[in-house]
């Protein structure tokens, strides 16, 4: 009667601690451009990589992109940044997709693409979204630079056993409806600290129903909802996805029977139970300072003035200040400066068709910049067979390279302060794409049509 | 890791809930090499705005933070601990911490300590009106003694407990189960051929 979560756990436990702890076994530990401090960490001990076939890496945080080439990144520190990983890679002999290799890419897209994420894995990453894995049927989980440190010279790590939480999404979800709204909704519901502590599965015909790519978006937000994993039971859609895939198991037909039994059991019992009707998700954006400030597009902004909780309604009242909007302002119109389209939420293949299909035959609105910045090197080589860019270009997008970008800006790619932007990625923090920018989370397809019309806009209405 | 002893201290009440490590410290600060002075980040695009409490006069100093709820979510950055812990933090007091930055702050001598909503509030109220009522944090008895002398007990992880007040790290414990690690390798390399 174990839960999916249950079961992966107890497959990689070396060992209990007398606390209750338990050390678990890494298959797979994925490196990033972020992750030199680590390597200072392990070397300070005289240590060494323990297990380099279990380590894969490529630069996403830190190259600009507008560049593939490390000698063009203006600013020093930068540069060392990805100059360090690909140093780190040569010492310590694991696998380095680099800026010069075609299966580059943002570490949350190049992990499933490239096959390396399977089912049952224990995959485990220095950056929190690690939690994208969990859509394949994997344990996955984001951890600091410590216990980065502490993977690479063990394969271990330490865990307490987190609770198992499970949400349901009954019916389906409505046209123009995606995996990203469906994730804000949940993370709008239960709040950034509702799934704390907890790891979720996510269930029922709508989750069902979604393409792998969308899984991996709605897994990618778990942390959002304070989750430290977020996981899909493997099926067919997730086999179809891995098939034929560089990493994908060589002995196929026994690791699908394998993972075909990886389903939480029919009388597993979770921790919490969270039900919810994907019927009633429409488009869904942010409009202050926390993933969980989420509603309907067609909403209102709360007014501060009907919160009872004077915490809360301070709060309210900061937030409402910092994005510049008004109490019980509507959504729909706000005009917008900025459009970024990409992230290891929203920068794969299926979203830049929706975003495309939207900007097809239409225009960026007069003095709007809107990027679209591919998850990876093979999401920017596959969308450009399709003639993807093409559309993009014609319609006044511009076209980047492969990388985090704006998401998080530490390639310095950021807005200006006062800016408002429309963004897929996947936190809308104070500052988090620059000083003073205002944030508004969204999916690829209302994304692009805040960019062809300036303003946020219902694409159910477009 | 140097070894966690009492601290007793003024705290600094950073009063919101869901304070994200994007806030404590700016994505911009994080390429810094480790021994780079974070503590100098902390918080950086949050300083100067007037009621923000760190640089206020009456909290220098302090060493201990008092948070909301959910305090430190988002981010696995654990530059965000090395920022507290730059700054001269060693206790950060609130009812709910982000699940990562509560570990991090373990492995980096920041203890994260958890205490009911309306034990905080208090202590929050009470920062407020007096800055200069101290609270002392001890790890050894596990408890927080407030202003008043009341004690407040708190739960830890007891391994965590004792790598803090020993100053020893946790990757020298695994290391000492090698052994265990290498026979888990051999039986899963056996399942795998
Ligand atoms: S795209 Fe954003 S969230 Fe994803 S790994 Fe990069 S910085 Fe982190």
């Amino acid at each position: 009667m174990p839960t999916m979560f249950e079961k992966i756990w107890n497959r990689h436990r070396v060992l209990e601690r007398e606390d209750g702890q338990t050390l678990l076994y890494v298959d797979r530990h994925l490196l990033h451009d972020g992750t030199a401090p680590a390597f200072e960490m392990l070397r300070a001990r005289g240590a060494k990589l323990r297990a380099p076939d279990r380590a894969f890496a490529t630069p996403d945080h830190y190259m600009p992109t507008d560049t593939r080439r490390v000698a063009e990144i203006a600013n020093p520190e930068l540069r060392e940044m990805v100059a360090s990983l690909t140093r780190n890679a040569a010492q310590e002999g694991f696998t380095l997709f680099g800026l010069d290799d075609a299966r580059q890419g943002i570490v949350h897209v190049v992990g499933p693409e490239q096959g390396i994420s399977q089912p049952g894995m224990l995959i485990v990453c220095g950056d929190s979204h690690t939690s994208t894995h969990g859509a394949l049927g994997a344990l996955a989980f984001g951890i600091g630079m410590t216990e980065v440190a502490h993977v690479l010279a063990t394969q271990c790590l330490w865990q307490r056993k987190p609770r198992a939480m499970r949400i349901t999404l009954e019916g389906r979800l409505g046209p123009g409806v995606t995996a990203k709204d469906m994730i804000l909704h949940i993370i709008a519901r239960i709040g950034t600290a509702g799934a704390t502590g907890h790891v979720i599965e996510y269930a029922g015909p709508a989750v069902r129903a979604l393409s792998m790519e969308a899984r991996l978006t709605l897994c990618n937000m778990s942390i959002e909802a304070g989750a430290r994993a977020g996981m899909v039971a493997p099926d067919e859609t997730t086999f179809a996805y891995l098939q034929g895939r560089p990493y994908a198991p060589a002995d196929w037909d026994r690791a699908v029977e394998g993972w075909r039994a990886l389903r939480s059991d029919d009388d597993a019992v979770f921790d919490a139970e969270v039900t919810l009707d994907a019927a009633e998700i429409a488009p869904t954006v942010t409009w202050g300072t926390s993933p969980q400030e989420a509603i309907a597009v067609d909403g209102l902004v709360p007014d501060p003035a009907a919160e009872p909780d004077a915490a809360r309604r301070a709060e309210l009242t900061a937030m409402l200040d910092y994005m510049a909007l008004h109490p019980g302002q509507a959504l729909e119109g706000l005009a917008v400066d900025r459009v970024f389209i990409g992230s290891c939420t929203n920068g794969r293949l299926e979203d830049l068709r929706a975003a495309a299909a939207i900007a097809q035959g239409r225009r960026v609105a007069d003095g709007l910049r809107a990027w679209v910045v591919p998850g990876s090197a093979p999401v920017k080589r596959a969308a450009e067979e399709e003639g993807l860019h093409r559309i993009f270009l014609d319609a006044g997008f511009e076209w980047r390279e492969a990388g985090c970008s704006m998401c998080l800006g530490t390639n310095g790619e950021i807005g200006a302060p006062g800016e408002r932007i429309a963004a897929t990625s996947n936190r809308n923090f104070r500052g988090r794409q620059g000083p003073g920018v205002r944030t508004h989370l969204m999916s690829p397809a209302m994304a692009a049509a805040a960019a062809v019309t300036g303003r946020i806009t219902d694409i159910r209405t477009l | 890791m140097e070894r966690f002893r009492p601290v007793r201290s003024i705290a600094v009440p950073f009063a919101r809930d869901n304070i994200d490590t994007d806030q404590i410290l700016p994505a911009r600060f994080l390429h810094l090499p480790r021994d780079a002075d974070h503590g100098a980040c902390l918080f950086r695009d949050l300083r100067g705005a007037p009621d923000f409490p760190l640089d206020r006069p009456q909290w220098q100093g302090a060493r201990i933070a008092l948070g909301g709820r959910n305090f430190a979510c988002g981010s696995s950055r654990e530059n965000a601990v090395w920022a507290m812990h730059g700054h001269g933090f060693r206790a950060v007091i609130a009812p709910s911490f982000g699940d990562i930055f509560a570990q991090n702050g373990l492995k980096n001598g920041l203890l994260p300590v958890r205490l009911p909503e309306a034990t905080v509030a208090a202590m929050i109220a009470r920062a407020e009106a007096e800055p200069s009522a101290e609270l002392t944090v001890d790890l050894q008895a596990q408890q927080v003694i407030d202003a008043d002398g009341v004690a407040h007990p708190f739960e830890i992880d007891p391994f965590a407990r004792r790598c803090l007040l020993e100053g020893i790290d946790e990757l020298a414990f695994t290391l000492s189960h090698e052994e265990e690690i290498a026979a888990f390798e051999r039986r899963i390399g056996r399942e795998n051929s």
